[in-house]
């Protein structure tokens, strides 16, 4: 069934008339030329796919449409402000915190939602806060590293 | 330095934006062009090989990759003064991208900034056969060094007769040609090539630049892929958009074996945008929305018919073992007879390996479109040459009808050596007429995926009266030779290999292939749980007993280094400590690790505190990239160490996603430390594999030093360490 939904995406206001029970993973990636999220594994387990939806990072393979109505989306291209990009994103580059970069939007938005949560995580707040995200290149050492450096930033 | 977007015309008519197409509107026109009509119309000059001495043994090695020795194929400089490099290799995380970029930059004379890369793109780049074996740094970059350092001489003698001043009286720098005698006289690259192949002979030899030379290869450099990375700008195979392309979902058998009897696709037509295709085999529902077409593939109705399973991932042992085809000793030194006669002390052990998955995080996906009866193909895919080859194949068309474009690829390990996603894409956009995207769902990609081989090692080993190891009888099934040979002076040994190794066709229950050093990471397990063995019945410490063993020049630095490293005090296991000791040789890379282990005896659960590893690969093109990988690997390696074992029953995969089929997480990673032991004598050697191979021995070696129980079985669950810490005798837990 269509319906009319209406949300913030990275600072735009946009409308959309489409089903609600289609996923936003799939609605950024098509309809909209959003392709920073990523397909991992479609059922909330690998975190490929993470946006921030009002302030929290959420799994958006499983997310319907219906659920960011009159909510507030923000995703890896929505990150910088300007020309500069966020202290999560310089720090994860400059730290080689990636290899293939598959699993990185993800990772970085998940590290947002913890930073927004959690200004000052320590060591094994970042590691708990990013357990659910899976990374195959075993990045995993210097994207801690790199929250930890960004977090003293932000 | 800007990593351009793979799209074909978006590419072609940026990166040789003064094209002399009839048809600048139409950029279809420019897809067609291959890539010798391509350097003729850009060119208009002939190309001249520049006629040279021998330029070194390991540029020989590389031109029997069948690598071209017109330096053209590799690079053009524009008139803007960046160079692209051409490159038949792909960058799925490992670095390559930057390490050849440093390479050419080195050898050419100019910035890192300079350098933009094209990689895998069937029509711009040198045939490749695919980046796989930890070959690209090893056999490719001395390719790319070569032909950037005979372009540099080339670019000199045309600036010298620009000039009107000899060779010795010019100075090079960042592509800018300055004359000593009046340093206004200036001239560039940029002006030299002026974005054209360059047509030119000299009679002298272009020598390779030495280490102390070096100003950007042996430098520590930052990525660079990795600001289009943390952007999102980064595209991989599923981020190419084509307008009116479709998503297809296609019908999967519930097992390998299974055999389809009827198929019905009535319900799923009436979806309204659904283009259902039942053709040769090929049964899809294709759809703008992919979530649509995965709603139609779900009203197919299709009955199978599957055979009895008679395997599982707990018989699959005895099942190899009756498929047993023998070898013929290999690397055999002295005899078994002699050695069994020198040995006062014993030990014969057998190790167990089961299937594992290579699970990349991005899918096989594959990107299809048609122009003028040419494919055009966007693969996740580690060979593009050969997928070129699969694909033309698969339709019955000349392979110059088919271009493979590999955007950045997310995650290989060599799982992404077969790209069959790339075939079925190509025949579904053949037969709908409109672009299609084939990305498999995750429980497909463990279905299609080419598991490293379920195996198993036998090894018969004795010691002297004085700790010597005087017996190696070692018999690998399945598993292949990779990482099976000798490292230490024994003076009876041999190596068995029963099967072709990791392929092994017509034998496994579903596709095998090769995982992330194919063979090695089983291999080195056996062996080096093996020598722990011998070293605790020795009563030696682990690192000294392996030192006592072999003379071999790396093996001894990098042993000493890792326990120079770890700070090592020596003790004989089980000291109690949870420390485990492993080294190896792996694509021409010598590694030794320490891990640290802490084993819960109740759960089971093993927590790794610390890992050291020292790396000796050669001249070390980038020192941050090696580290990025050794780090990689040693993490990596902890799955197959710990948790990664396929279920299945007969031709199905139980394992379809995450949440059975256990890959490593932050909380698995112990503190990581690297060491490059330094030897720039030796050409670059392999890094995307060697620091995998000792995981699974070490921490088995470390989990025995924990507890004096030992592990035969990878991976080593919870479940197998409280069975092996029940078979202590004194264990009351
Ligand atoms: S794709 Fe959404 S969590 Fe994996
Ligand atoms: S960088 Fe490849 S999956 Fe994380």
């Amino acid at each position: 069934m269509k319906e009319t939904i209406r949300f913030r995406l990275n600072g735009q206001p946009k409308t959309l008339k489409t089903d609600g029970d289609r996923k936003l993973l799939w609605v950024l990636r098509t309809d909209l030329g959003l392709t920073g999220t990523k397909y991992g594994c479609g059922e909330s387990l690998c975190g490929s796919c993470t946006v921030i939806v009002d302030g929290e990072a959420v799994r958006t393979c499983q997310l319907p449409m219906s659920a960011v109505q009159g909510k507030e989306v923000i995703t890896i291209e929505g990150l910088a402000e300007g020309n500069a990009i966020h202290p999560l994103q310089e720090e994860f580059a400059n730290r080689g915190a990636l290899q293939c970069g598959f699993c990185t939007p993800g990772m970085i938005m998940n590290a947002y939602g913890l930073l927004l949560a959690n200004k000052r995580p320590s060591r094994g707040e970042i590691v708990e806060g990013m357990e659910e995200n899976l990374c195959r290149c075993g990045a995993h050492q210097r994207i801690v590293e790199a929250i930890e450096a960004a977090s003293r930033r932000v | 330095m800007t990593i351009r977007d793979f799209s074909a015309e978006e590419m072609l008519r940026e990166q040789m934006g003064r094209l002399p197409t009839t048809d600048e509107a139409n950029p279809s026109t420019l897809g067609t062009l291959d890539r010798r009509q391509f350097l003729k119309a850009v060119g208009g000059g002939i190309v001249v090989l520049v006629a040279m001495g021998d330029p070194g043994g390991s540029v020989v090695e590389a031109q029997g990759m069948g690598y071209p020795e017109d330096f053209n194929a590799y690079l053009r400089i524009g008139k803007d003064g960046r160079v692209t490099v051409f490159s038949g290799k792909i960058e799925m995380g490992q670095g390559t991208m930057t390490s050849l970029a440093q390479m050419a930059a080195e050898e050419l004379g100019v910035s890192l900034q300079r350098i933009d890369m094209i990689m895998g793109d069937t029509d711009l780049c040198p045939y490749d056969r695919g980046t796989w074996g930890s070959m690209s740094t090893r056999f490719f970059g001395p390719a790319v060094r070569a032909a950037a350092a005979k372009a540099r001489e080339v670019l000199l003698d045309l600036a010298s007769q620009r000039l009107g001043e000899p060779i010795d009286r010019l100075k090079l720098k960042d592509g800018v040609i300055t004359s000593l005698t009046d340093r206004s006289r200036i001239v560039t690259y940029a002006e030299l090539a002026g974005g054209e192949p360059i047509a030119h002979t000299i009679d002298r030899e272009a020598v390779l630049k030495s280490v102390r030379e070096f100003k950007t290869m042996g430098v520590p450099t930052k990525r660079l892929d990795a600001l289009d990375k943390v952007t999102g700008k980064a595209k991989y195979a599923g981020d190419i958009q084509l307008p009116g392309m479709l998503h297809a979902r296609q019908l999967r058998p519930p097992a390998h074996s299974s055999e389809l009897r009827s198929v019905d696709t009535s319900k799923a037509e009436e979806v309204p945008g659904v283009v259902i295709v039942n053709q040769d085999g090929l049964v899809a529902a294709l759809h703008e929305d992919p979530e649509q077409a995965e709603l139609s593939l779900g009203l197919i109705e299709a009955d199978w018919q599957t055979p009895e399973p008679h395997v599982d991932e707990t018989t699959i042992w005895d099942y190899l073992r009756s498929k047993d085809p023998g070898g013929e000793p290999d690397d055999v030194r002295g005899s078994v007879e002699a050695g069994a006669k020198l040995s006062a002390e014993r030990f014969s052990h057998a190790y167990h390996d089961g299937y594992v998955a290579h699970a990349p995080i991005e899918t096989h996906t594959a990107t299809a479109t048609v122009q003028d009866g040419k494919v055009t193909l966007w693969v996740s895919t580690q060979s593009p040459f050969g997928n070129q080859a699969t694909v033309a194949e698969a339709l019955g068309i000349p392979k110059a009808e088919v271009r493979v474009i590999t955007p950045y690829v997310g995650g290989g390990f060599g799982g992404k050596s077969t790209a069959h996603q790339a075939t079925e894409a190509a025949r579904l956009t053949r037969i709908v007429g409109r672009p299609v995207q084939v990305a498999f769902t995750r429980a497909e990609e463990f279905f299609y995926d080419t598991f490293q081989p379920a195996s198993f090692i036998e090894i018969d080993s004795g010691l002297d009266s004085e700790g010597r190891i005087s017996l190696w009888d070692y018999h690998v099934y399945f598993a292949g030779d990779r990482g099976a040979e000798q490292l230490y002076d024994v003076p009876n040994s041999q190596i068995v290999v029963h099967s072709q190794g990791w392929r092994a066709p017509g034998v496994h229950p579903f596709a095998t292939g090769a995982w992330r050093a194919p063979g090695a990471n089983t291999n080195i397990f056996a062996k080096e749980s093996q020598i722990d063995v011998m070293a605790a019945a020795a009563g030696a410490d682990p690192i000294e007993f392996r030192l006592r063993n072999t003379k071999d020049k790396r093996l001894r630095s990098v042993l000493e280094a890792v326990a120079e490293a770890y700070g090592w005090e020596p003790q004989s296991a089980p000291s109690g400590r949870g420390l485990g000791v492993a080294c190896g040789i792996d694509a021409g890379t010598y590694v030794a690790h320490i891990v640290e282990v802490v084993v819960d005896r109740t759960t089971g659960k093993v927590q790794v505190k610390r890992v050291v590893c020292a790396q000796d690969m050669g001249l070390v093109v980038n020192p941050d990239g090696a580290k990025m990988q050794m780090e990689g690997c040693i993490t990596m390696g902890l799955g197959y160490a710990f948790s990664e074992n396929l279920r299945f029953r007969g031709g199905e995969i139980l394992d379809k996603n995450f949440d059975t089929y256990e890959i490593p997480r932050f909380s698995w990673v112990p503190k990581i430390e690297t060491v490059l032991v330094s030897n720039d004598e030796l050409d670059p050697q392999g890094g995307g594999e060697p620091a995998i191979v000792c995981m699974g021995g070490a921490i088995a070696n470390a989990i025995h030093d924990a507890t004096g129980a030992r592990l035969f079985h990878l991976p080593m669950t919870p479940k197998r360490v409280l069975e092996a810490l029940a078979r202590l005798p004194d264990f009351d837990g």
